[in-house]
């Protein structure tokens, strides 16, 4: 821009934020002696609509052709200003923000030093603002379709959503069959609804969806591209059951040569057995089944009569499928890859592996379910039904040993647990907590529910879980040693059966799912959201959004509640067309480019390559996210990078220390 | 029947109290306590204290400094460490529990038993000598406690006399007490350490 | 790792802990390992000093460990549990309170000593275990001890809170010892809980209920002896028997068990200074 700077500074008091530190009446008399400003003015609240008519008018009136306002975060405002200057006929990149709150105010209760640094550092951006120059904002399109990544309640969810807003959804799910957690359970909190009455039904929505391709027993292994233009590699797994073919018959299944069931089944936690050829449960979408190449027989050791072979009408088994790789494109992804529960192996004192009949809650979810080992009565090991219950909240949670959140759900499903273990074997049940924590709707009611039932509710977290009897009543017995705080008494309390409340842990996998799709997690290792308020299930990398438990733990309400907002996020992008990329590439001035390469290593995101042909370096605008380390680390200094162009940054560090 | 009356008002408290006792190393994690009762239902003796380790630490926050010092869970203690190994806060319970000990004599308003004496007189015979004479310790113990006489006790202590576990007339001594007595003395004369010993 | 070591017997080894004495010397010896007794020791301070006053019941321990110093790279083993609790917790009192090393480390140099916080307090246990091996100590085994069913006692001070020797909850290496030598180690569920410490003298109501709950289970658990690796524990289990009426359970030390399988007489091990003896089966020949 070739014109002379005509500058407006704007000081914002901030209400009291601003002007109860610094002196902006005194700030805005010194703006205005500086070079190329026309205009200096106070208001209350910049960001308010009289606030930014204040600039529109002055460039109106005044000619104004630069813009600087002094007030809180470019993160909160620069957006609003940008827009202000824009409407005001201006190029939105000739304006420039001086943070004089977070940096000034709000971080010491000294005046005159605040004042002093709040003139420093208007005195910089008045000199960096005379040298910026006008930039557009470049629109990429957006693919409209999307990856759900997981296929449990939010992944189902979010799925629907889009697909019912006629968007097309690649649902990828590593398991045989979608479902995830909440499969497993036999009733869900407060209503005590069925699980699977209410799960199946999406199941189906799903597989019946035209606008949903689903895959199965399949993992995303590469992810590609920015917001917008994402490329998607899955792998199949072989299931060794062509889905085009199988009309889920489970003839084959009859016909194994395995007579009984002797494999692990995970989707019962090994509590039930499996052949190789298996459906993870009868609801199973899709109702394919899935061949375990390290139990099946023909595919460990070549050699079987395969009668599941010959039992299949439609020739649907193929033993020698291979693991198939594809790649789509899709413009947003919503990651919900739930949870893992915690390994009740690593608290020694409650017996979980060691004592018979200690069974964690999930194992206890399959013990009452009807679909279960069980048939929905929990049973002994011997086969005798318990006559008492002890159920033990916060396994593995709130403990700094362990992991040191609570995990939210576990006193309503141990309350649950309470209620269906009483319903279904008339036992007595003791439930073991440190706080009783039933926030959500209808679970106060349940808590008072309970109250109401008999179930001996006991404040005291258990110490030992012991086969060791120290009293008559307790031979035979498993016996719980904990200390009955509001009772005030150390107490010995032999039961039958004592269920582990475990907590919920992120996937095992997470880390590496968090690599391939550059996210960050929290110290616990849940994949952090953008804002913990105002953005709950955006992450720093745009395009890509979570929900779910893979977020924290949650109940199923939260996870279909963020779910849906999830797919929200993802329509919002997708009908909006395009996204705004942020003209603050680097470009490389190849005059002076030396062809040292020394800028691809030093690029996070992989946005550089070298033109073998030119020899120099060049960056592919569209992936460069404006980080600034290749124009550092440059040592021929021939990247430059718009809108932070070294040259201007060093005039407004010249200001700032002036 | 007589009237016992238990409220507590805000003035008998003693707020300094939790800030003395969280002075020791570890001590911040006593603010950190969610008063689950681990500790106690873990503890091998909680059973026969009056209060338990979780309402020590309780009282010990909230300033119930009388309470606290005069309880006869501190004597039971047999730092076994228990407690602070399974503490889901991290609370040094047992070394709070030799703090409060030792606040306890220093306040001389505790709870008199055996315990205390054998530990006082512990001090003092490795103060006077460098090492304790164990047979020495036990014939003070018998001697004030009802098991002064017990056939039992007589017939243990003649069979561990003839196996030379107990040597009556025979102190164990340092060579050079002094060298232990001067090390003492300068450790006692300078300032206490703010953040003391466990 | 010279096969050399500072000892520090503390005052139970030379009391009523005198067989551990004579069995642990007697062991290294056999191991040709060598045990140095530091020059004039004194008391580590045990529980009993700490209840009375902190600051100089870490200068009383850490004494023995600056006369340690003074023999470079040789580590201490601290035989009581008790003391090696009790000189672990002074040296990591120092470590996080440079202001009481200070002190200590001042007071230390008024007798010519220096704390330089390098001495290492290791539990014979351990010492076997970890610079011997499992391996090594099988291969010098002459006497198999066949169907000895022993039950392994951990007690409190080598456990916890440090978890120097083993893991709190699951240890094992007391049981991998006597696996050496071919005894068979006893489950039962008390391995490490407290024995009592000082109740048993001082409030005996308690003290010998706690000494009752681990006999009943040994014996239930038919275990020929109990296998301690602490004076206090080794006491307080084995005195008081008669006075509880049960029946008479040998608890030995398990440098006894480890003496006998080398090749010691049951003399040399010091077995026969214990009250209760330990049944053995005929010598088998060499």
């Amino acid at each position: 821009m070739t014109d002379p700077p005509r500058i407006g500074v704007y000081v914002c008091d901030c209400g009291f934020n601003i002007l109860g530190t610094v002196d902006v009446p005194e700030v805005v008399r010194y703006a205005a002696t500086l070079e190329g400003v026309v205009a200096a003015r106070e208001y209350k609240f910049m960001c308010s609509d009289p606030g930014q008519e204040l600039i529109k008018k002055d460039v109106r009136e005044l000619g104004l052709n630069r813009i600087v306002v002094a007030s809180c975060s470019p993160w909160l405002h620069e957006r609003t200003f940008r827009k202000t200057t824009a409407d005001a006929g201006l190029n939105p990149f000739l304006f420039h923000m001086v943070n004089i709150r977070e940096g000034v105010s709000w971080v010491t209760a000294d005046k005159a030093a605040a004042t002093e640094k709040a003139k420093a550092l208007i005195r910089g951006g008045v000199r960096r603002v005379a040298l910026q120059e006008p930039l557009e904002v470049r629109h990429e399109p957006v693919n409209p379709d999307v990856l759900v990544l997981g296929g449990g309640i939010a992944g189902i969810h979010a799925a629907l959503t889009l697909a019912n807003a006629g968007k097309k959804v690649i649902l990828v799910e590593r398991e045989p069959s979608i479902g995830g957690n909440m499969a497993r359970f036999d009733k869900t909190f407060p209503t005590l609804d069925c699980s699977s009455c209410i799960l199946t039904p999406k199941m189906t929505a799903v597989k019946d969806h035209p606008n949903i391709t689903l895959y199965t027993h399949s993992e995303v292994v590469q992810v590609d591209g920015y917001v917008g233009n994402f490329e998607v590699t899955v792998e199949r797994k072989p299931r060794y059951v062509r889905e085009d073919l199988c009309n889920g018959c489970l003839e084959c299944i009859e016909a194994c040569v395995y007579r009984d069931r002797r494999f692990a089944n995970a989707f019962d936690l090994g509590l039930a057995k499996r052949k190789p050829i298996y459906v993870p449960f009868p609801q199973s979408v899709p109702l394919k089944p899935v061949i375990d190449s390290h139990d099946c027989l023909y595919l460990k050791l070549g050699k079987c009569k395969q009668t599941c072979v010959d039992a299949c009408p439609r020739d649907a088994i193929d033993l020698t499928m291979t693991p198939q790789r594809l790649t789509v494109q899709v413009g947003t992804i919503i990651v919900a890859t739930g949870f893992k529960t915690f390994d009740a192996r690593r608290k020694p004192q409650y017996g979980y592996g060691v004592l018979p009949n200690v069974v964690t809650a999930l194992e206890a979810e399959r013990l009452l379910s009807p679909t279960g080992p069980t048939e929905g009565v929990p049973r002994l090991k011997d086969g005798s039904v318990p006559q008492s219950v002890g159920i033990i909240h916060c396994v593995g949670s709130r403990d700094t040993n362990t992991n040191a959140y609570c995990s939210k759900v576990c006193c309503m499903y141990s309350l649950k647990l309470a209620h269906l273990v009483k319903e279904r074997t008339g036992a007595e049940v003791y439930n073991f907590y440190i706080d009783m924590r039933t926030p959500g709707k209808g679970y106060e009611e349940f808590y008072k529910k309970l109250l109401e039932e008999g179930a001996h509710l006991i404040r005291g977290r258990v110490a030992e879980v012991t086969n060791a009897p120290l009293s008559k009543g307790e031979r035979g017995k498993i016996v719980i040693r904990v200390e009955d705080t509001l009772a005030g008494f150390v107490r010995r309390i032999p039961v039958d059966m004592v269920v582990l409340s475990v907590g919920m842990e992120p996937q095992a996998d997470a880390p590496e799912v968090r690599r391939m799709l550059t996210l960050s997690c929290g110290s616990e290792g849940f994949f952090t959201e953008l804002h913990p308020k105002l953005a709950p299930v955006s992450t720093a990398t745009d395009g890509i959004f979570i929900a779910g438990a893979c977020q924290g733990p949650k109940d199923i309400p939260d996870s279909v509640a963020q779910a849906g907002a999830a797919a929200a996020e993802a329509l919002a992008l997708i009908d909006r067309g395009s996204v705004e990329v942020q003209p603050y590439a680097a470009v490389v001035e190849e005059s002076l480019c030396s062809g040292c390469q020394m800028c691809l290593g030093l690029c996070p995101y992989g946005a550089i390559e070298f033109d073998r042909e030119k020899k120099v370096a060049r960056i592919t605008e569209v992936k460069c996210k404006g980080c600034g380390v290749c124009v550092v680390g440059c040592p021929s200094a021939a990247i430059d990078q718009r809108h932070f162009r070294t040259k201007v940054l060093l005039e407004e560090i010249a200001g700032v220390l002036a | 029947m007589e009237a016992l009356r238990t409220v507590k008002y805000e003035e008998e408290l003693d707020p300094g109290f939790a800030i003395e006792v969280a002075a020791l190393p570890g001590g911040e994690h006593l603010w950190d306590c969610i008063q689950c009762g681990t500790c106690s239902a873990t503890c091998p003796v909680s059973l026969y204290m009056d209060r338990t380790p979780r309402q020590i630490i309780g009282l010990v926050r909230a300033g119930f400094r009388d309470e606290v010092l005069r309880s006869r869970s501190i004597w039971i203690c047999t730092s076994c460490y228990a407690c602070t190994v399974e503490c889901p806060a991290r609370v040094p319970i047992t070394d709070v529990m030799f703090a409060l000990k030792r606040l306890a004599m220093e306040d001389d308003r505790y709870h008199r038993s055996l315990i205390p004496r054998i530990e006082k007189a512990f001090v003092r015979m490795v103060n006077a000598n460098g090492r304790l004479t164990e047979s020495r310790m036990g014939m003070k113990i018998a001697l004030q406690t009802r098991l002064a006489g017990s056939a039992s006790l007589l017939r243990v202590a003649w069979r561990l006399f003839r196996r030379g576990r107990l040597r009556p007339f025979h102190t164990e001594r340092m060579r050079h007490p002094k060298a232990l007595q001067t090390v003492l003395r300068a450790v006692k004369a300078g300032p206490k350490a703010r953040e003391g010993a466990v | 790792m010279s096969g050399e070591y500072l000892y520090y017997p503390g005052c139970s080894l030379k009391g009523a802990g005198a067989p551990y004495e004579q069995s642990l010397l007697a062991v290294f010896e056999k191991l040709g390992l060598r045990l140095v007794e530091i020059e004039d020791w004194n008391c580590c301070g045990a529980t009993a000093y700490l209840s009375v006053d902190a600051d100089t019941a870490v200068a009383l321990a850490a004494r023995n460990l600056a006369l340690a110093e003074r023999t470079e790279g040789q580590d201490i083993v601290a035989p009581c549990s008790g003391c090696f609790l009790s000189l672990t917790k002074a040296k990591r009192s120092m470590e996080a309170s440079p202001e009481l090393r200070a002190r200590v480390t001042s007071a230390l140099r008024q007798t010519s000593l220096a704390y330089r916080g390098t001495a290492r307090i290791r539990h014979p246990l351990e010492v076997l275990m970890t610079d011997l091996g499992p391996a090594e100590i099988r291969k010098r085994v002459v006497r198999p001890l066949k169907n000895l069913r022993l039950a392994p006692y951990y007690g409190c001070a080598i456990l916890r809170p440090f978890e120097e020797v083993d893991d709190a909850h699951t240890p094992t290496i007391l049981e991998e010892l006597l696996r050496t030598t071919a005894a068979t180690p006893v489950d039962y569920p008390y391995k490490s809980r407290c024995c009592g410490g000082m109740l048993t003298s001082g409030v005996p109501g308690i003290g010998l209920r706690l000494v009752e709950i681990l006999l009943d289970a040994a014996l239930e658990a038919k275990a020929d002896a109990l296998v301690t690796t602490c004076p206090l524990c080794q006491y307080n289990l084995e005195v008081f028997q008669d006075r509880l009426g049960k029946a008479r359970l040998p608890i030995v030390y398990f440098t006894q068990v480890l003496g006998l399988a080398l090749g010691l007489s049951e003399k040399s091990a010091g077995l026969d200074r214990l009250l209760w003896r330990l049944p053995l089966a005929p010598e088998v020949p060499a």
